[in-house]
């Protein structure tokens, strides 16, 4: 296919799609003239093209379709036969331009029917058929100026799909080879490469969200082709049916969102043809005649959310009943004990339906079960959200991007594994000893999870993996269990030992191992090995066989929710006293069990070996050291490249849960006492145990800060202020706390003076951004403000940065929050 | 593609390699690399031919044990064994041997169809062998070496 072929059709299919939403929003406004200009370009580009090409059966089509929109265009009224007719013409456009582009040459066949169609329209008119020839070459590439978005369009290159692949698998080896050199940097300490490797790792880290943002487009890519889909539904059936769509600007990976199109398209086609009414039924429920569907995306942390929403008649949970015990998916009895949201959940099996006839629309069964799957397949969960008479919302969760996530390595049978983060839930440790168990029945084992039984994998079994000695190990006394949730499904896996997360980068298998259903792929790890990652979908298909927990049971586990506002994932642990105590997991870097006897006494102090260097080993004030054989369980934490590790009895659970510190510290190394998980447990101030375990190792302070910096933290957080309150203090500055942006003001209209704010850009109420507006009013002079945020996102740092923010720090990452403080510091406390 | 291989196979120059006290040639054209097949991870539930993934300098490579492949005996535990690198339909691949000789360059007046009493399975990825003065060098066909679907003895 020669390039000028090539170029047409890129260009015209891309017009193409923009003009089926422009289509039928120019029936419900056919006064719009600038619509009808842009629809009346694009079929005369196609038409003057084609003759350009030597297409003459599109050129013919094109230019009666024109004739046609030439009269609108010129004022003649728009008629819902028209549209419908130019909607035909443009199928038929789409079908030569397929064919087109798989053979390169025009497809036989005749459009007289469709042609005769279009000018009989036409000559009806009183107006004689008088389409200007538009001043040609003016209008020859109008596609750029077809959508609203004239500006932001011209400020744009085309790119081959193929090039941005490219580039991203480039990134991707980027990525891990500066994993691999900042592993070596990390195991030889100190040396020449560490600041360039800084630097490349910060570049690298640039160019890969730039690759990353390269490759999203908006959701409104998606759903272009819903509002024509809305008008024809709304047509077959009979009922009024408008169609809202917000959020269209919302980016994601275009590989995801190939992959959406079919599902939400399946949802639309469900809502108008299960849960809108007629308009005749909806007015007699008071309801306006037309029945709305709305569709909204936004982005929430890693995830893009979709509501997909209607104000008909909702999910009838009698009809569902009824029909679950006819087609045999439950029993009476069974059905009968089923809450409605439990019964709502059959919507999503496999061959089910409750349309009572079979029409184009719906009814044949295969709907929300498919649409989950799909779903599911790129890591996403749909869940119904509420339903009522008014209507129903369905939420779909999405990941930003399949190239890369978070996954939890874990060990089974001598060899690592990674397991996608989405899907799991928390981790336990399940024992004789431990409060969750490990049951039998016969061969089948199950975990005993706070009340309720939950099938248990074993994940070196499943894999068939042997010790080398040919055995199979025994595997008695406590293991370690990842619960995983796929779907509504949740299960124990079973593994040998659990790492830590790390976002890695997905590679396909190679075709020679697609048939091991088990994995959905592979990775290279930082230290260049390449392990295998674990599909959840595969395991939950065999958890499905193992035992019978189906569905989650009754405590009805909800899908993994985003995290509601405010709360945190938390390790809680048991150590020297009997309270219970909890650290955020997110200061953790790793949970280790190390063998007492591999324990070494060094200087006075507890030693560990651990990746080939030595890491001090503390324990909690009250705690004996344990002299008995065994595992000793050791939190890791990690502090300019050191490791520290805190020894404790037992890990207890990861719970996420809510911190508020009701009891300030009763004693150091405890930042006070919380609620967590409906139980007291003291607050571990994790940096008491960093320096106690850094011992006599010097202050890192090439750059001292200046004396008594005055600095102002900023956070809603309680938790988070003691936290960092000391940590700060400990590197010299004068640190005041405030809970609020309204606190932080009055302190300041008070007279306080301050040299460096850090403020927490995700203030409840008032937007943190806000915050440099606010203050700024109530200083005599600058201040650096250092934006603190949960979720590090480019958009996002730019946005703090154009509302006056110097930098923005990643909450959880203390390290750089002192390298920044340091930085910005330095020259403005002199001008201070 | 076996056609182009075949074509390769019958004047072009090949990399020699010993396994099992066999002598093998891969054409020439398709070896990308030879190396050593180190940090080998296994795959669980794979077919048994595979050695495992490696990762050679950011690519992970799929390793196919070529005694495992032809069902010779398993290599003995302290062998070094080496890699030869194939590319294949953009996936790279490393079949495992003994020990590699070097590049020969063969006329075609040495070249000989497989025996027809050749092994099914062996002969199924072989596509001649080349008459040597010390022995003979058995051509193999890389496409189907890698096609694990091919030369199963159907159970």
């Amino acid at each position: 296919m020669d390039d000028l072929l090539g170029d047409f059709l890129t260009e015209t299919g891309e017009s193409l799609d923009l003009l089926d939403s422009e289509l039928v929003r120019f029936e419900r406004e056919p006064n719009n003239a600038e619509m009808l200009n842009a629809i009346f370009r694009l079929v005369h580009t196609v038409k003057g093209t084609c003759g350009f090409l030597g297409l003459p059966r599109l050129a013919k089509l094109a230019h009666a379709a024109e004739t046609l929109m030439g009269q609108y265009r010129d004022g003649a009224p728009v008629t819902a036969a028209g549209v419908t007719l130019i909607l035909e013409s443009i199928d038929r456009i789409k079908q030569i331009l397929a064919e087109l582009e798989r053979r390169g040459t025009e497809p036989q066949g005749s459009d007289t029917e469709l042609i005769e169609a279009l000018e009989g329209l036409a000559e009806a008119r009183p107006r004689a058929p008088a389409i200007e020839e538009a001043p040609s070459g003016e209008e020859g590439q109008p596609d750029r100026n077809t959508g609203d978005s004239v500006g932001a369009r011209a400020q744009t290159v085309r790119v081959n799909v193929d090039t941005l692949e490219h580039l991203m698998t480039t990134v991707s080896e980027l990525v891990l080879t500066r994993n691999q050199l900042l592993e070596l940097v990390r195991r030889n300490g100190e040396n020449a490469f560490k600041a360039p490797l800084q630097r490349l790792s910060s570049v690298t880290a640039d160019l890969q969200d730039g690759i990353m943002q390269a490759r999203l487009q908006p959701i409104a890519n998606a759903w272009q082709q819903l509002p024509r889909l809305v008008r024809e539904l709304s047509r077959g059936l009979g009922k009024l049916i408008e169609l809202d769509l917000r959020g269209g600007d919302t980016e994601l990976d275009r590989q995801v969102l190939e992959l959406i199109k079919d599902p939400l398209t399946h949802m639309v086609r469900n809502s108008a043809g299960h849960g809108i009414e007629s308009a005749g039924e909806r007015i007699a429920r008071g309801k306006p005649p037309a029945g709305r569907i709305g569709l909204s995306a936004r982005q929430q942390g890693g995830y893009i959310l979709i509501e997909v929403a209607d104000d008909g008649r909702g999910l009838d949970a009698r009809k569902i009943r009824d029909k679950a015990v006819a087609s045999g998916f439950a029993t009476q009895a069974d059905i009968d004990r089923l809450s409605d949201a439990e019964v709502f959940r059959f919507i999503f099996k496999p061959g089910f339906s409750t349309a009572e006839a079979v029409t184009g629309v719906s009814g044949r069964g295969v709907g929300m079960d498919v649409v989950r799957n799909n779903i599911e397949k790129i890591g996403g969960s749909v869940e119904l959200k509420t339903t009522s008479p008014e209507g129903s919302v369905f939420v779909i969760k999405i990941p930003l991007t399949l190239a890369i996530m978070s996954a939890l390595i874990v060990e089974a049978g001598g060899q690592r594994f990674a397991i996608p983060q989405f899907s799991v839930v928390e981790l336990v440790r399940a024992g004789p000893s431990s409060e969750h168990r490990i049951e039998r029945i016969n061969e089948t084992c199950l975990l005993r999870l706070r009340d309720k039984l939950l099938p248990l994998l074993d994940l070196a079994k499943l894999l068939e993996l042997e010790w080398a000695d040919g055995d199979s190990k025994p595997r008695v006394g406590a293991r370690t269990v990842v619960v995983m949730q796929v779907g509504t499904k949740r299960f124990g896996v079973a593994v040998d030992a659990v790492f830590h997360a790390e976002e890695i980068v997905v590679k396909p298998l190679a075709s020679l191992l697609r048939d091991v259903e088990i994995f959905s792929g592979n990775t290279i790890l930082g230290d260049g090995s390449v392990i295998m990652i674990v599909d959840p979908n595969a395991l939950a298909g065999f958890a499905g066989t193992v035992g019978a927990g189906e569905d989650g049971g009754s405590d009805r586990a909800p899908v993994p929710e985003v995290t509601p506002a405010g709360t945190m994932p938390l390790l809680l642990f048991e150590a020297g006293s009997k309270a219970s105590k909890a650290v955020p997991l997110s200061l953790i870097t790793r949970l280790e069990e190390f063998e007492r006897a591999a324990i070494e006494r060094c200087n006075g102090a507890d030693v560990v070996q651990y990746r080939g260097r030595l890491m001090p080993l503390v324990y909690f004030e009250d705690s004996k050291e344990s002299c008995e054989a065994g595992l000793q369980p050791v939190l890791v934490f990690t502090e300019d490249g050191r490791a520290v590790g805190l020894a404790v009895d037992r890990i207890v659970d990861i719970v996420e849960d809510r911190l508020n510190i009701e009891i300030g510290p009763g004693r150091p190394g405890i930042v006070g006492s919380a609620i967590v998980n409906g139980k007291a447990a003291e607050i571990v101030d994790v940096s008491h145990y960093l320096a106690k375990g850094a011992g006599q190792r010097a202050p890192a302070a090439e750059d001292p800060v200046p004396p008594a910096t005055r600095l102002l933290l900023l956070d809603d957080s309680q938790f988070f202020r003691d936290m960092l309150t000391p940590l700060l203090a400990a590197d010299g500055y004068q640190v005041t706390a405030a809970g609020s942006a309204a606190e932080a003001k009055s302190l300041m209209d008070q007279g306080k003076a301050f040299d460096v704010i850090v403020g927490d850009l995700d203030l409840p109420g008032l937007d943190g951004i806000t915050l440099p507006e606010r203050v700024a009013c109530s200083s005599s002079h600058a201040v650096p403000l250092i934006g603190l945020s949960s979720q590090t996102r480019p958009h996002l740092d730019d946005r703090a940065r154009a509302a006056g923010f110097v930098d923005v720090v990643g909450k959880f990452d203390r390290q750089r929050l002192l390298e920044r403080l340091r930085a910005f510091c330095k020259p403005w406390s002199r001008v201070a | 593609m076996t056609s182009s291989s075949t074509a390769a196979g019958a004047d072009h120059g090949f990399v020699t390699v010993t396994t099992a006290d066999h002598l093998f040639g891969f054409p020439l054209a398709r070896v990308r690399d030879v190396f050593v097949p180190r940090g080998l991870s296994r795959v669980p539930l794979a077919p048994p031919e595979v050695a495992g993934v490696l990762n050679l300098r950011g690519r992970i490579v799929t390793a196919i044990d070529l005694r495992a492949r032809l069902g010779l005996p398993k290599r003995d535990p302290g062998a070094a064994p080496l890699a030869v690198g194939i590319e294949r339909r953009a996936e790279m691949y490393g079949v495992v041997v003994d020990r590699v000789g070097g590049v020969l360059h063969l006329a075609r007046a040495t070249f000989e169809p497989s025996p027809l009493t050749l092994d099914r399975r062996w002969a199924e990825m072989c596509i001649g062998v080349h008459r040597l003065d010390d022995g003979l060098l058995i051509v193999l066909d890389v496409d189907k070496v890698l096609d694990l679907n091919q030369g199963r003895v159907a159970a």
